[in-house]
């Protein structure tokens, strides 16, 4: 199993699903000749030539509009929103469209599309570039939500995205995606949407993630456990439809959790987190559930992006606050 | 020399063929058969009158809000009859005539306009997308069809329809500029029925003509008289050409008039005069062609009342077909809004829909608490 890391392991999926499946499309800004700003499509157009990587004109509403009409004609379109600061353009013919078409003309049109962008801080980027808004698109019924953690679980989701029938919003949590490295196996692997991972099981506390935060709450585990607390962890993987199963068992078993994210906190994914706990767990809980999220501001300016983003601390500290509730403040 | 004019090397023309006054271009006008000719009326007036019928079933309670297509037969009709049943024909909502002949079931119209998304979907053997209803973002997925049918090496041709409002959406420029820079076979039909409900053209637009954003964008452009089918037709018939031949896209801008309100919910009153709307009455299209196939001894009064009492027919049956359809259990079952957002009914929408039968069982049984 060769070693590599998510920026190479997205670029394996998109190598294979076009090997695989002729009608993949990959369209984008500098998807081409440049082979993407951050080299995820390196290598594509110089093997499948320019009928099948679409360098396109600079406008996102323009790129998902016509990857939605190349949809519809048989094709598989993967486009690539160059950050995702920059999709809110592309945003109305997702929801209008792409995330629509299946239910208003009763599954007579379907619009099986990727698109991909990378998102949230960490990389001290210009302004715009950092932005963690993966609660809009959770929140437009007809879009499955996909993020990736890690190389092997980026490349497997992303197979099984472009397989997908549905429109997939494939979301790459770019601060770490030359971060660590992983095994990801020789032969294709897939795992399947709307499921998440237990990726460290514990007794004491349930903490909740997805994406580049993952890391924080890794690190806090880590220190936990210094201190004999023993944290189960929960990589969503995928936000929408939501794995509510997974959440509920685990929570049922620990009594306790905190949900950990960078987007910002109001109708952020962990209020929805919280809301399916109080639904199906409340009298399991043994406290209250608390969140780690970016703030309710415009994602700061690099200069601050750190005091913004969850970490370790900002986990480990929630945690304590959970299990040294009495379940009443 | 420092600043020279550049020489744009394109030109819009305007394309009329049958007049107002009933005046025709004989060396203009199409190779039309006499039974080509007898097709388009019946589908102009289908059209016409299935518009009219539905504003009477509004009236009566029997229809809800929709947007009347009354004036706008030439553009829509024209199109349809110069493309191939296989080619593809994207609408925006006002092209009645047209996807009546492309072979919309005119069910789908009354269904679509009483709230069922069934009116929606498009039926089995037919290359069309139903109405846009958001304006202009249609034209992005023409586009990517276009695409699509280069990137197959396939022959097909696509026409979108958008309105002068619709020209002035972003989408609107980003779909020319994509289809131009990826050579796409598409037609862009602009109808300029000269109002955005109540916004005039003048208050889109400072330019003489939307159909010379062709230049700015390397596509050929045209304006036509949008009440004029021949003009309309023709102007289709060489663009298509041109687009299954590799040769790209084209702008056709077909000037008319919303004869009608925007929708049956709008009051035209408020924004324009009556004068001005009476003197786009006489430029009918319907009457205008009428008089065509009269003066060519196609039309006589006996075809033409065995035309509407055809057509009579149809629409009754058809009215009488979808009251039959709303009435049944099935297609008004609530819980089918669930099935059809995914492919497959994910789990946190699968226990929605479990609540939503809880309160329908409640609705019907009302209960105290604790009682079952």
């Amino acid at each position: 199993m060769p070693e590599m890391n998510m920026a190479k392991a997205i670029n394996l999926a998109l190598h294979e699903a076009m090997e695989l499946d002729e009608r993949v499309i990959v369209m984008g800004e500098d998807v081409g000749r440049d082979d993407g700003v951050f080299r995820i499509t390196e290598g594509l157009v110089a093997k499948f030539g320019e009928k099948r990587v679409l360098d396109t004109p600079l406008a996102e509403s323009g790129i998902i509009g016509t990857a939605i009409g190349i949809a519809i004609y048989g094709l598989k379109p993967v486009c690539e929103i160059q950050f995702a600061g920059f999709d809110y353009y592309g945003y109305q013919q997702m929801e209008s469209h792409a995330a629509r078409f299946r239910n208003r003309t009763r599954g007579r049109i379907t619009v099986p599309l990727v698109m991909r962008a990378p998102y949230g801080g960490g990389i001290r980027a210009p302004e715009h570039h950092s932005e963690s808004k993966e609660a809009i698109y959770a929140h437009t019924p007809g879009l499955k939500l996909i993020i990736p953690s890690g190389p092997r679980n980026a490349r497997a989701l992303l197979l099984s995205a472009i397989a997908d029938p549905n429109p997939v919003i494939y979301y790459e949590p770019k601060a770490i995606y030359r971060l660590f490295k992983e095994e990801v196996p020789s032969e294709r692997e897939t795992l399947p949407l709307g499921q998440a991972q237990v990726i460290r099981q514990g007794k004491d506390i349930t903490l909740i993630s997805y994406g580049a935060s993952l890391q924080a709450v890794i690190g806090a585990a880590e220190r936990l456990e210094e201190e004999s607390i023993d944290c189960e962890i929960i990589d969503l993987l995928t936000l929408s439809p939501l794995d509510t199963d997974t959440i509920i068992t685990s929570v049922k078993k620990t009594g306790r959790a905190v949900i950990i994210h960078e987007g910002p906190r109001t109708c952020g994914m962990a209020g929805e987190i919280i809301a399916q706990i109080n639904d199906h767990a409340l009298l399991y809980l043994e406290g209250p559930v608390k969140r780690v999220t970016g703030y309710d501001v415009p994602f700061p300016y690099f200069s601050k992006e750190q005091y913004y983003l969850p970490d370790p601390d900002k986990v480990v500290m929630a945690c304590y606050s959970v299990l040294d509730s009495d379940g009443g403040n | 020399m420092p600043r020279t004019p550049i020489q744009l090397t394109d030109k819009i023309d305007y394309l009329s063929i049958l007049d107002e006054h009933n005046k025709v271009d004989t060396s203009l006008e199409p190779k039309l058969s006499r039974q080509d000719l007898e097709t388009l009326y019946r589908y102009m007036l289908y059209g016409r009158r299935l518009d009219e019928r539905m504003l009477i079933l509004q009236r009566q309670g029997r229809l809800s809000t929709f947007a009347q297509c009354t004036g706008h037969e030439a553009i829509s009709l024209g199109v349809a009859f110069a493309i191939e049943k296989s080619d593809w024909f994207i609408p925006y909502y006002r092209e009645l005539a047209g996807m009546l002949y492309r072979g919309w079931p005119p069910e789908k119209f009354l269904l679509y306009w009483n709230g069922y998304e069934e009116g929606a979907s498009v039926p089995e053997n037919i290359n069309d997308l139903p109405f846009c209803v958001p304006i202009s973002s249609q034209l992005l997925h023409a586009v990517g069809i276009g695409m699509a049918i280069n990137i197959k090496d396939d022959k097909k041709v696509v026409c979108v329809f958008f309105g002068d409002g619709a020209a002035s959406e972003g989408d609107c420029h980003e779909a020319m500029n994509f289809a131009s820079v990826f050579n796409a076979p598409v037609i862009f039909i602009c109808v300029n029925n000269q109002y955005a409900i109540s916004v005039p053209l003048s208050k889109q637009m400072k330019a003489q003509t939307i159909a010379q954003r062709a230049i700015a964008y390397g596509m050929p452009g045209i304006r036509v008289d949008g009440n004029d089918i021949l003009a309309v037709y023709s102007s289709v018939k060489e663009a298509v050409s041109r687009a299954r031949d590799g040769r790209g896209p084209t702008l056709i801008e077909a000037v008319t008039y919303r004869l009608t309100p925007h929708t049956t919910a709008d009051d035209p009153k408020r924004y324009r005069s009556e004068e001005e709307v009476s003197i786009w009455q006489k430029r009918d299209p319907l009457v205008r062609f009428k008089q065509y196939l009269y003066d060519n001894k196609i039309l006589s009064k006996s075809i033409e009342e065995e035309l509407e009492e055809d057509i009579a027919t149809i629409i009754k049956e058809s009215v009488e077909n979808e009251e039959a359809i709303i009435k049944k259990p099935e297609i008004n079952d609530p819980l089918h809004m669930f099935d059809y957002v995914y492919s497959e009914i994910p789990p946190c929408i699968q226990r929605q829909k479990e609540e939503l039968a809880q309160y329908l069982d409640y609705k019907k049984n009302p209960r105290k608490r604790g009682e079952s």
